[in-house]
């Protein structure tokens, strides 16, 4: 620095050497938990704007957490959905159902029948809910954990396993990593594996349908993790600009691999307040209380329905399993958390309920276990028929070259080629 | 669409002298009116008509929700563009200039050029992203950039670079109708007339060249097929956007009877066309503004090693802009003109 000319600025003086704060969760591998510092509002303590409010009156909302389901499994407070037991009951089966699922590809997983499974344990009401709230032809853009979506939508589990399996009847054709599901026919976009992509892409489906006057709207998922990616940014702005019919859905389930919420910017502010700097609606859920999210949901929904544009959902819940398979969580958190989670299991909580309503029992519930166990076990049982992972009955070798582009180009007929010539080098007797 | 009805025959049709922007712009205005399926958005392209006017009056022709501006965030640009595609519309964005692509890149990569493959057909993205580049005008270093062959090098992309307006308007209109994302770079210095090289002689419009007359109404350039500049015997050269007319400059004041390719299209590559010339003249000039090293130049060399090396009379000339950003008070000691090109040929000539 060059001295003589006066230049802007304080001189530094005597002052403290500044610290970088890392953010660290509070409990790790054995360390007691204790969760009585979380703020957990009583249920049917949050009101209900209309939906055609102004987004600036759902703002209290974004530090709130709307609940629905009390200490005594009642539904309580302006939130309550009011659904009649039977919907009750099919949400309770859908998510048992994907429940049943999730243990079961975990197993085939673990027996190497495929490479990789996510299960969403703990968090079926986020999407399982959600799927009850919208429209059967409202577009879904997931991440990876919402399986339960496309259960709730009655997509076969037979699908699903194929997927999984990356078997011959698989129709992505074995391309796709386990659990990244497309399924055009049940509203449920391509899942890419990179994170947080969905989200613009679900701005620029709701746009593409207000642009066309049509009546569908989009949802979006995205872990709370992944919020940090810029795409968060565009598709909240693109979404707010154009007042697209969109729902944005943060789930908050604490953990993003071994790294919790704090890194991604919990330590400051919650996950729905973001919804104020972009002016759009905003809504904090239990998203261990189905009827919450289903509350939460049909009210984006029917706000969003009215052009009155995006609202922002964060889910609160917990990840009671690893991220995947690949994972194994007993090596960053302490396994007390699960069982201390405040805001309990959602398949529990609305099992209650209904024994509560004099709608079920636990012998009926028993009885239903049993029933979704042996649905996924058929399932399971149909795909391994058309084959496993590495046991060679996957989908034709040719069409590992095809859907690059539409038409195959001069330059991908010739790999193919090549790749064909390469298999009967290896085994003389190959034929497709 | 392009069942229901047919081209127009070129040798029919009536023409226009139009610049390349005016063919830019009327390839858009012909798409927006036959394809009700077509949006075009992107950073002052509505009300404004873009920085370069590429989109003039088109906003007032076709309405507010087919024609809009968008907030600058190239990635979510890209990003609102693939669910557009999702849902069955033909997006046509605009990136302001090739240089500011990069944060749209995840969804371009990841995303645009693997979703078919990643479904199964079950999602497409037909999307054109239009974008101007290339240096020549003093836009510095985030002006002027090339980045074409970060899209080559991509799975699932396609991308075109026209040199005339004539050319631009069909392969443009091509590239819309195209049911696989395509990277669109549109050479900015030849924008309002062509470029030779030589810097320091007037600039020329385009009305005195033969490339900007440009047929009226609908016609589409096949991706893919590249175009014959010049025929010629004594060497091959394989250009693409400002540097085709560079080359035709350099060759003709040196007297030599060269055979010029304008590829078009880098992928697909027309390879039927490159092995045919440099089979018949047996000497290969790659010329491309873009930075050398991992360059697209890198890639026609080896093809043309791999596929035509028994009838290589010389070693492959590859006359490229430096590994240098580029820069703004040295553009034209960047820019790969006459005299670079002039050795090139001299070596190629004499080997």
């Amino acid at each position: 620095m060059t001295r003589g000319r006066s230049r802007s600025g304080s001189s530094p003086g005597n002052l403290p050497p500044l610290r970088l704060h890392v953010p660290e969760p509070l409990y790790r591998p054995g360390d007691p938990v204790d969760f009585s510092d979380l703020v957990i509002p009583p249920a049917g303590a949050a009101a209900r704007p209309d939906e055609t409010c102004a987004a600036s009156e759902t703002y209290p909302l974004c530090t709130a957490l709307i609940r629905v389901l009390d200490e005594d499994d009642r539904a309580v407070g302006a939130w309550n959905p009011r659904l009649d037991p039977e919907t009750l009951r099919r949400m309770l089966r859908a998510m048992a159902l994907t429940r049943a699922f999730d243990d079961r590809m975990h197993r085939a997983q673990r027996q190497g029948k495929t490479s990789f499974y996510m299960k969403c344990t703990g968090e079926e009401a986020v999407s399982v809910a959600a799927a009850f709230a919208l429209a059967a032809d409202d577009m879904v853009f997931p991440s990876y954990r919402q399986q339960g979506i496309l259960i709730a939508r009655g997509f076969p589990l037979v699908e699903m396993a194929n997927q999984i399996y990356s078997n011959r009847a698989d129709r992505l054709k074995g391309r796709q990593l386990p659990v990244m599901y497309s399924a055009r026919d049940y509203g449920f976009f391509s899942l890419s594996g990179n994170l947080a992509t969905q989200y613009p892409q679900a701005v620029g489906w709701a746009m593409a349908s207000a642009i066309k006057g049509d009546t569908r709207i989009a949802a979006t998922w995205i872990g709370e993790g992944s919020s940090a990616e810029g795409d968060f940014h565009s598709g909240l702005t693109f979404g707010a600009v154009y007042s697209a019919p969109v729902i944005f859905n943060v789930v908050n389930n604490q953990w993003a691999i071994s790294s919790f919420s704090g890194l991604a910017g919990a330590e400051r502010a919650t996950f729905a307040a973001r919804a104020i700097g972009y002016g759009v609606a905003g809504l904090r859920v239990d998203g261990n209380d189905a009827l919450a999210v289903f509350a939460a949901m049909r009210w984006a929904a029917d706000r969003a329905r009215a052009n009155l544009g995006p609202t922002l959902i964060e889910h609160f819940t917990y990840r009671a399993e690893g991220h995947s398979t690949s994972d194994d969580p007993g090596a960053y958190r302490s396994a007390q958390e699960r069982e201390e989670w405040p805001l309990g299991d959602p398949v529990n909580r609305l099992k209650r309920h209904l024994i509560a309503l004099g709608e079920w029992s636990d012998e009926r519930h028993t009885e239903m276990d049993l029933e979704v166990v042996e649905e996924v076990r058929a399932a399971s049982k149909a795909a391994e028929k058309n084959g496993t992972l590495g046991h060679g009955l996957h989908h034709p070798f040719k069409t590992m070259f095809e859907d690059v582009f539409e038409d195959l180009p001069w330059h991908l007929e010739e790999q193919a080629e090549q790749a064909i010539r390469e298999r009967r080098i290896k085994w003389p007797d190959w034929k497709e | 669409m392009r069942a229901e009805e047919s081209p127009v025959s070129l040798s029919q049709a009536t023409t226009r002298r139009l610049s390349m922007i005016e063919a830019i712009n009327d390839a858009l205005d012909i798409m927006l009116a036959r394809d009700p399926d077509v949006v075009v958005i992107g950073e002052d392209v509505g009300y404004f008509g873009g920085v370069f006017r590429a989109t003039a009056g088109l906003q007032a022709r076709h309405g507010r929700t087919r024609v809009f501006d968008t907030p600058i965030s190239e990635g979510g640009i890209i990003g609102v563009s693939v669910g557009m595609a999702a849902y069955g519309l033909r997006p046509v964005p605009e990136i302001q200039f090739a240089d500011y692509i990069y944060p749209g890149l995840d969804q371009l990569v990841s995303e645009a050029a693997r979703l078919r493959y990643r479904s199964a057909g079950e999602f497409t993205a037909p999307i054109t992203v239009r974008a101007p580049f290339g240096g020549g005008i003093f836009g510095g270093q985030t002006h002027s950039q090339s980045p074409e062959a970060l899209f080559t090098h991509v799975a699932g992309l396609k991308t075109v670079v026209p040199s005339t307006p004539h050319d631009a308007k069909g392969l443009l209109i091509a590239a819309i109708e195209d049911n696989d994302p395509v990277i669109f770079f549109e050479p900015k210095r030849i924008y309002n007339g062509p470029f030779d090289g030589y810097y320091d002689t007037p600039a020329r419009p385009w009305a005195t060249h033969p490339g900007s007359e440009v047929p009226d109404g609908y016609y589409a350039i096949p991706l893919g097929k590249a175009r014959i500049v010049r025929e010629g015997a004594d060497l091959t050269v394989l250009a693409y956007g400002t540097m085709v007319h560079v080359a035709e400059a350099v060759l003709a004041a040196k007297g030599i009877d060269a055979e010029i390719i304008d590829l078009r299209t880098l992928v697909p590559l027309d390879i039927e066309a490159v092995e045919k010339s440099v089979e018949k003249t047996g000497k290969c000039l790659v010329i491309h503004e873009a930075t050398r090293t991992s360059g697209f130049g890198a890639e026609l060399v080896a093809l043309v090693q791999e596929r035509c090396f028994y009838h290589l009379e010389a070693p492959i000339e590859r006359v490229t802009g430096f590994d240098t950003p580029y820069p703004h008070s040295l553009e034209w000691a960047y820019f790969p003109g006459p005299v670079r090109i002039g050795e090139a040929v001299d070596r190629l000539m004499a080997g």
